[in-house]
């Protein structure tokens, strides 16, 4: 079910900010163990942002997004309360989905 | 542009490539209809060049614009983590592309904003050496481009 990510959302002025930290290894594929072993390739691909029941956002990603991705993106609209939801889909099918409220 | 990147995905459609996911992303409500358009098809991920990436993605290279905005930084002490932002002045941006030019597979991320969500995105990515970080910016269906160099004194591959 992966690990739960760390999100927060503001409005200011009409403009709501949303920082995400996922945690996730994005494993490239590329990368050896010491014994020369391949790391499989492990990594987040989809995520969509929604804010209430809209899509405020859609990112794809390849293996070279970093570990733990951290996304930061900004939407018009939004006020204090409302949901904001974030889901990822990773190269395996595992999904994570969370959610927070916009603060001011 | 959009039109070859739609017929790139009814392509892999047909091929029955990727049919898995997208059902399963379908299945999960993480894609809903009408706003696949400015998403990349997936085998654009798995280019290995520029050139590749590019086309999977039905982009001609554009020219150099100062109407998009690209911050990095110009030395990365650390190539797993490389802050890059990604800004527009431009109105009705539908797509943000990152990439970087020497990495394994040059496409980083790709960025679908409906309307009403800014032109900005900032993330970090992973370079495995000195290259130039290139964004894309899509707005009423045009590409622009911005293009930096980052030099990486390690890089974000490891092994």
């Amino acid at each position: 079910m992966g690990n739960p990510m760390k999100i927060r959302a503001s409005v200011k002025d009409g403009v709501t900010e949303v920082k995400v930290l996922m945690q996730h290894v994005m494993e490239t594929g590329l990368r050896k163990e010491a014994d020369g072993t391949v790391v499989p390739a492990w990594y987040i691909t989809d995520v969509k942002a929604l804010h209430k029941e809209k899509v405020v956002l859609l990112a794809q990603f390849g293996q070279s997004v970093s570990k733990n991705p951290y996304l930061s993106f900004r939407f018009k609209g939004g006020a204090v309360g409302d949901k904001i939801t974030i889901s990822w889909v990773d190269n395996t099918g595992d999904t994570r989905t969370d959610e927070t409220a916009i603060a001011e | 542009m959009n039109r070859e990147v739609n017929l790139e995905r009814r392509k892999t459609l047909k091929a029955g490539g990727g049919v898995g996911l997208l059902a399963l992303f379908g299945g999960l409500g993480l894609l809903k209809p009408g706003m696949a358009m400015a998403e990349v098809d997936k085998k654009a991920f798995a280019a290995k060049t520029m050139d590749e990436a590019l086309s999977a993605m039905g982009v001609i290279l554009p020219g150099s614009s100062d109407l998009v905005q690209l911050t990095v930084p110009e030395i990365a002490e650390n190539g797993a983590i490389v802050p890059v932002v990604v800004s527009s002045t431009l109105a009705n941006v539908e797509q943000i592309s990152i990439l970087a030019d020497q990495n394994p597979n040059p496409l980083a991320a790709n960025f679908t904003f409906p309307q009403g969500t800014e032109g900005m995105v900032t993330t970090r990515i992973k370079m495995a050496k000195t290259s130039h970080v290139i964004a894309l910016v899509k707005a009423d269906g045009k590409f622009y481009r911005v293009m930096k160099e980052v030099k990486v004194t390690a890089g974000g591959c490891g092994g």
